[in-house]
């Protein structure tokens, strides 16, 4: 059964909780070399290629480099978070949650949208008011640099680093289902690839990169679901009937009596396994939301904006394309049932799909048109890859550059060109360590690390923005130690719980028992900060409340904020 | 920024009614995303045959209109919040700005 195995991986990748599908790790098994889908990627990497060399010639400071200058547009930043948001295991792991169980599917698309209002609410335009390179500058704005800075720079790592080992090993048993190629060559492709952009292009290829996948993912995912629902005269209704119908068969068929095979039929229409407790429920949900309003890959987005009324916009428009995003999802996955679940072409002897669960939406899309659509949607997800990965890099290479090099060590003396040797540097090792760490991990269950790093930007990265933005009393000591308290947390509290306990260490009980942290990790951080600051006696303690009254005129009203780069 | 202009601007009436009014609308629209969002979670946790039950004759579940409705609600008070803040928080900001930061 490897094949579900390798299902299980790419759903994981999608940040399924892994209790519900624990001990599972594997390798998907190659398939024969998709030419048309190679030849349509070739001419993806060609085109973003090009973009980057046209990015390089424009990228001669750190301002380039880490935002493009600040001159990108709301819209265009929207759709780039948008890119940079909805990874291909959402696309084919979500769409394979929903041909598997029906409803569940929707369940995680609703937790991955929900941070985004709460991001526009109450952070994107103050970031960008108050920040310029990383959100670090934001949480760092009254504070002593040094103990914030680290804490931020580490904190940005680690949920890089988890972020991205799980797309290298995802995207290596992706491509090696797709493409035909062996794992290494993927995980090498999408190494080498990554670093070319950001090391020449900077912000201003990534952002390209991600522009160019977000229109292409929303283009093919909205043909699919076009093609599905003409089927059923554009009545959503009659594509449920008829999902419920061929489940009701298949069960049938297994020999289900009919009273049993009428219940499984219409358990696609309401909420299945995905929840076992309700803690792990509400628990999950907080890592989805405060997760993604930490995630410091997409706070930096808000910087290469030209002003906080831009920013504000690029939020509305990320929310409207993911959102939108996520309803296609859903009528894909329903179209698989439809029309891939019945068809013997797209199934082995046992009934269950070719290239395992993941394939789902990539076999619906040859349904509904042909060999060209497949390539076409394969490619898709390659490119996915590539504009995930390239913002993860760019984040974790500005963390050392500008947090640690720059203003820790150097204190603010380093000097632009110095700052952006450095983060070129830093990003040919991380892009480097990646491929390694993807190559290592090849047979390693990677699934926790996706939702680690979720529980990670929750519980560190998010209080300590909300409480400097938003209390006068917090003060730098608060937010390096406390938030330091809730990333420990998080990360312990992980270990122990099933995904790695069990899954991983091969434990037979964690201690932990629930699927994420964040119900207890979240809180502990909130507090830790609160407590710290509130003993907090110290003369800098002084100066960090005193200093809230500027930093809140200037994150409501820009007074002061940096602008777009002139040239 | 001057001490003694964060004073001045920190006390004017209009930053001070922007930032009450701003902050008042953005929690309000917070706390609807909290309640809606964990309120369907804790409904997902506990009653699993509400969601399930089909509306009217066809097989459409209750669940289908909800989790479509959270989706659309998420972009809704977002465009709500980006048409208030571009036809009131901006001009009240531009007025503080073109004063104090002249």
């Amino acid at each position: 059964m490897r094949w579900i195995q390798a299902a299980a991986v790419g759903l994981c990748l999608a940040i399924i909780p892994c209790g519900a599908i624990a001990g599972v790790s594997g390798q998907a098994v190659r398939q024969p070399t998709n030419w048309t889908a190679i030849a349509m990627f070739a001419l993806f990497v060609l085109l973003t290629l090009w973009i980057t060399k046209r990015a390089a010639a424009r990228t001669r400071t750190v301002s380039d480099f880490y935002t493009a200058g600040g001159g990108i547009s709301g819209f265009q930043n929207g759709l780039a978070i948008a890119g940079d948001y909805m990874s291909a295991a959402s696309f084919l792991g979500i769409s394979a949650q929903i041909y598997a169980d029906g409803y569940d599917g929707l369940i995680y698309s609703i937790g991955f949208l929900v941070g985004w209002p709460i991001i526009l609410f109450l952070m994107a335009e103050r970031v960008r008011n108050l920040g310029r390179f990383t959100f670090a500058d934001v949480a760092s704005f009254r504070f002593a640099q040094a103990p914030v800075r680290s804490f931020s720079a580490i904190s940005t790592l680690l949920v890089v680093a988890f972020y991205l080992i799980a797309q290298m090993v995802g995207a290596g048993q992706l491509i090696k289902l797709l493409f035909g190629l062996p794992y290494t060559y993927a995980v090498v492709i999408v190494g080498v690839l990554m670093i070319l952009y950001v090391l020449f292009g900077g912000m201003r290829a990534t952002t390209w990169v991600q522009i160019i996948k977000a229109a292409m993912l929303l283009g093919g995912a909205t043909f699919i679901t076009v093609m599905v629902l003409a089927r059923f005269g554009f009545s959503p209704g009659a594509l449920f009937a008829e999902a419920v119908r061929v489940k009701t068969d298949l069960a049938l068929a297994k020999g289900a009596s009919p009273a049993e095979a009428a219940v499984q039929g219409r358990s696609v229409m309401g909420p299945g396994n995905f929840i076992k407790d309700p803690i792990s429920a509400i628990s999950f949900g907080m890592a989805l939301m405060f997760g993604t309003a930490g995630l410091p890959h997409i706070l930096m987005r808000f910087f290469t904006v030209p002003d906080a009324k831009a920013a504000r916009k690029s939020v509305l428009w990320a929310t409207t394309w993911i959102g939108y995003f996520y309803l296609l999802t859903f009528v894909i996955g329903f179209g698989a049932i439809v029309m891939v679940a019945t068809d013997p072409a797209y199934l082995d002897g046992a009934g269950v799909l070719r290239g395992g669960g993941n394939m789902a939406a990539i076999h619906l899309a040859n349904a509904v048109g042909g060999n060209l659509l497949l390539g076409f949607i394969s490619a898709v997800a390659f490119a996915t890859i590539l504009a995930v990965v390239a913002g993860l890099t760019l984040s974790g290479a500005s963390a050392v550059s500008h947090d640690l090099y720059a203003t820790v060590i150097r204190k603010g003396a380093a000097g632009s060109a110095r700052e952006l040797t450095v983060s070129r540097v830093t990003t040919i090792v991380l892009g480097v360590v990646a491929i390694l760490l993807g190559i290592a991990f090849e047979t390693q269950n990677v699934a926790f690390m996706v939702s680690l790093a979720f529980a990670l930007a929750a519980s560190g990265n998010f209080p300590v923005l909300i409480l400097s933005l938003l209390w006068k009393g917090c003060t730098g000591r608060g937010a390096a130690i406390g938030g330091s308290i809730g990333l420990l947390t998080a990360l312990v509290l992980t270990v122990l719980s099933p995904a790695i306990w069990v899954s991983v260490l091969h434990n037979a009980r964690a201690p932990f028992p629930f699927t994420s942290a964040a119900i207890f990790s979240v809180p502990v951080g909130f507090a830790s900060i609160w407590l710290i600051s509130l003993f907090d006696r110290s003369g800098r303690g002084a100066v960090d409340r005193a200093g809230y009254a500027e930093q809140r005129i200037r994150s409501e009203t820009g007074i002061g904020a940096s602008g777009a780069s002139s040239h | 920024m001057q001490p003694e202009l964060v004073e001045r601007i920190g006390s004017d009436p209009r930053y001070l009614r922007l930032v009450r009014r701003r902050s008042r609308f953005a929690w309000t629209l917070t706390a609807v995303v909290l309640v809606a969002f964990f309120g369907f979670t804790l409904l997902v946790a506990f009653d699993k045959d509400l969601l399930a039950a089909p509306i009217g004759a066809g097989v459409t579940s209750l669940g289908i209109p909800l989790g479509f409705g959270l989706i659309l609600l998420a972009i809704a008070l977002t465009g709500i919040y980006v048409v208030v803040a571009n036809r009131e928080y901006d001009r009240l900001t531009r007025e503080i700005v073109e004063d104090f930061a002249a």
